[in-house]
């Protein structure tokens, strides 16, 4: 098996099965969500098409996408509007080959990969800026501007959030990390670990862009926010991106929250993990079917005024137990 | 690229103009804004209309007063019948036709249920503006929907229709409440008086809620008068202002009930006054049932040919309170059976008036809020 999985032909094998994994994941993520949402608001959801409560759906969603007309505005820089949703959706997508799938059984399984993880999780919004600003629309240049503000002031406290686990594990490196939560994961961990988790999860609201802090994808505001000029495969790659970013961050949470694989061996760990990463993304659709979205300003003061002082002491706190220790 | 001429919006250096409308999600129909706007702080709203002109007021004066209360139903398509009600009214007060009590009555019930339905609607929409299509605001739009269809499915069993009810006719009502109906009718406000607490906790129990309406959109009872709001965005102004009350018609001299105001003049005090205005008018529609008069529900005999039905001439003002405020018809008649010329009073044409004094100052999110909090109907403002 390893030596299927080495060399640049297993890198192409490798990496055709996670993009396709992740992919269907992510597309079957939407299905989940049509799910959830009706039932919370008295709907059914998807039926129709395919028996039973119409699992083919995501598939016709992509069939529909692409074959719709794939508009280039005039007046858009095509450059960086065609490069904007690969920018979306790329990183989003190499983020899931850094979650370890079992002890050492990660893809890619660097010393540093939990910082590598994160710095690719932040490179989405690039893409999201690209297509703003090329799109020549006020609506999606507005758009673009909130998510400079929004990424600036809720990247922080995410990756000081992010610091306790690596800082408890005493490692950059996921599998190090999940291993280090054998005895007790690190949500577990009083104080820091739940108010570390409940940071991470308000930014991951705000940078999957979910209610009720998806400020720059305020559709009642600004339409259709960065990708209003999008149409076809490309929207579809938007929409796709946004689902893999938001799993994506899930997946972390649960490597580095919620002991990752581990779990009872009577299921693998990819099981457990992928079981964790649903768990937290119907936490994440719960909160966002329930709640209205902020203003900006209240958004960006609330991260200011309260999440980066609160992250910032927990940082020290957990320091200060590590060093005891 | 072809069309009419490009429009030019003069602007100071540095400032964007944005076209709001009329194809935006959160204008309520085809209301169009242009926004000047420095960052996202708005500094100037031009409001432009006419895109559901319909020219309702000049087709009046081409068909018979018979045939003309269905038209006005289609005004403020959110509650018909306020509009048919106040129509009839201003026919009856120029004709001097006699209406017996028992349809004064049902002209109220009507109207208090389709308040409600209105309210609902309002309820909803402003969900959507402000937790937006993919969020918590679809889900309480879908609760207020849920409520307000079995509202509409009452008035179906009532009259046929569920929507345009076409209830009012000059001289009384068309459909009467038999007993099983009124049962039905305790029965449905009982239920919708359970479900108010579970939207409230979604809408104004929601601590985000509270902080996206509050001191958002204020209108200064000064700037209310001097502008001639009305209706609940009135009343929230703290002027106790209802037509039921100030000048009644109908059945409403007889019914007790509590007008709603708050001072605060923002868009959570209109909440909270559309809020109560729901429970109001639940228990006005119980009493109307307790106390439902006797008697016939139309006082002349139907007429083969309703071309006859000739109104002397001279000039009357009637106004009813709408959900959304004060709808009054102004009808000028030369003695034949059309009017002469026919000018209606449309509350949400004056609560419009009041944007370009309130959004700016705001960030362009608390335009959305102000605007669902207004509750214009299009219908009602272009006519």
């Amino acid at each position: 098996m390893s030596a299927l999985f080495t060399g640049w032909t297993g890198a192409l094998a490798l990496s055709t099965v996670v993009i396709g994994v992740a992919m269907t994941f992510v597309a079957y993520m939407t299905w989940l969500e049509r799910k959830v949402a009706a039932r919370m608001q008295n709907r059914i959801g998807p039926y129709e098409v395919g028996f039973p409560h119409g699992w083919l759906q995501p598939l016709a969603d992509v069939l529909k996408l692409l074959v719709k007309e794939d508009i280039t505005p005039r007046a858009a820089d095509p450059l960086l509007y065609n490069l904007g949703p690969l920018l979306v959706v790329v990183p989003a997508l190499v983020g899931f080959a850094f979650l370890p799938l079992g002890k050492g059984l990660a893809i890619v399984d660097h010393p540093y990969s939990f910082l590598f993880f994160t710095a690719l999780a932040s490179l989405t919004l690039l893409g999201i800026f690209a297509a703003g600003w090329a799109s020549n629309n006020k609506y999606a240049l507005l758009s673009a501007l909130r998510m400079v503000a929004m990424a600036a002031s809720y990247e922080v406290p995410m990756i000081l959030a992010l610091l306790i686990p690596a800082l408890l594990a005493g490692s950059f490196q996921l599998t190090a990390v999940v291993e280090a939560q054998r005895g007790l994961w690190f949500i577990g961990y009083p104080l820091v670990g739940q108010l570390a988790f409940g940071i991470f999860l308000l930014c991951a609201l705000a940078e999957g862009n979910k209610s009720p802090l998806d400020i720059l994808d305020a559709e009642s505001e600004l339409v259709a926010a960065y990708n209003v000029e999008y149409s076809g495969i490309k929207f579809a790659l938007f929409y796709a991106g946004e689902y893999a970013h938001t799993l994506a961050l899930c997946g972390l949470a649960a490597t580095v929250f919620f002991g990752g694989y581990l779990g009872p061996a009577f299921l693998p760990g990819f099981v457990w993990l992928t079981g964790k990463c649903v768990v937290l993304f119907v936490l994440i659709l719960w909160i966002r079917w329930s709640l209205m979205r902020m203003r900006i300003d209240q958004a960006i003061r609330i991260n200011w005024m309260f999440l980066l002082p609160a992250s910032l002491a927990n940082l020290l706190i957990a320091a200060s137990w590590v060093v005891r220790d | 690229m072809s069309g009419g001429p490009i429009e030019v919006v003069e602007r100071e250096f540095g400032e964007l103009a944005l076209n709001m409308g009329p194809q935006h999600p959160s204008t309520h129909g085809v209301l169009r804004l242009i926004l000047h706007l420095s960052g996202e702080t708005v500094i100037k709203a031009v409001p432009v209309i006419g895109y559901l002109h319909r020219g309702v007021e000049k087709l009046s004066e081409h068909l018979t007063y018979d045939q003309l209360a269905p038209v006005y139903e289609r005004d403020d398509y959110l509650a018909p019948t306020a509009n048919s009600n106040a129509y009839v009214l201003a026919v009856e007060r120029l004709g001097a036709i006699a209406v017996p009590r028992r349809a004064q009555w049902l002209r109220a019930f009507v109207s208090e249920w389709q308040r409600v339905s209105s309210h609902l609607v309002w309820l909803g929409t402003l969900g959507l503006d402000l937790g937006g299509a993919l969020g918590g605001g679809t889900t309480l739009y879908m609760y207020c929907f849920r409520e307000r269809e079995k509202i509409l499915d009452f008035l179906e069993e009532l009259t046929g229709t569920r929507f345009h009810t076409n209830f009012n006719l000059i001289g009384g009502a068309r459909y009467d409440l038999d007993a099983a109906m009124a049962d039905k009718s305790n029965a449905l406000a009982a239920s919708v008086e359970a479900a108010l607490p579970e939207l409230w906790s979604m809408s104004g129990g929601n601590p985000i809620f509270s902080e996206r309406t509050r001191s958002v959109g204020t209108i200064s009872k000064d700037l209310a008068m001097g502008v001639g709001v009305t209706g609940p965005t009135l009343r929230a102004s703290g002027i106790a202002y209802d037509v039921r009350k100030a000048a009644p018609y109908d059945a409403y001299a007889e019914l007790p009930f509590d007008v709603i105001s708050r001072t605060a003049g923002d868009a959570e005090a209109r909440f909270q006054v559309r809020m109560d205005e729901i429970r109001v008018s639940l228990k006005l529609v119980r009493s109307i049932v307790d106390g439902l008069p006797a008697g016939p529900i139309f006082a002349r005999k139907p007429l083969k040919n309703p071309k006859a039905t000739k109104i002397p001439s001279g000039e009357v003002y009637a106004a009813v309170e709408s959900p959304r405020g004060e709808l009054g018809f102004h009808i000028v008649s030369d003695g034949s059976a059309k009017p002469l010329r026919l000018k209606i009073n449309a509350p949400s044409f004056k609560n419009l008036q009041v944007v370009t004094h309130i959004l700016p100052g705001g960030l362009v999110a608390d335009v959305v809020a102000t605007l669902g909090s207004l509750d214009p109907v299009l219908g009602d403002v272009d006519r």
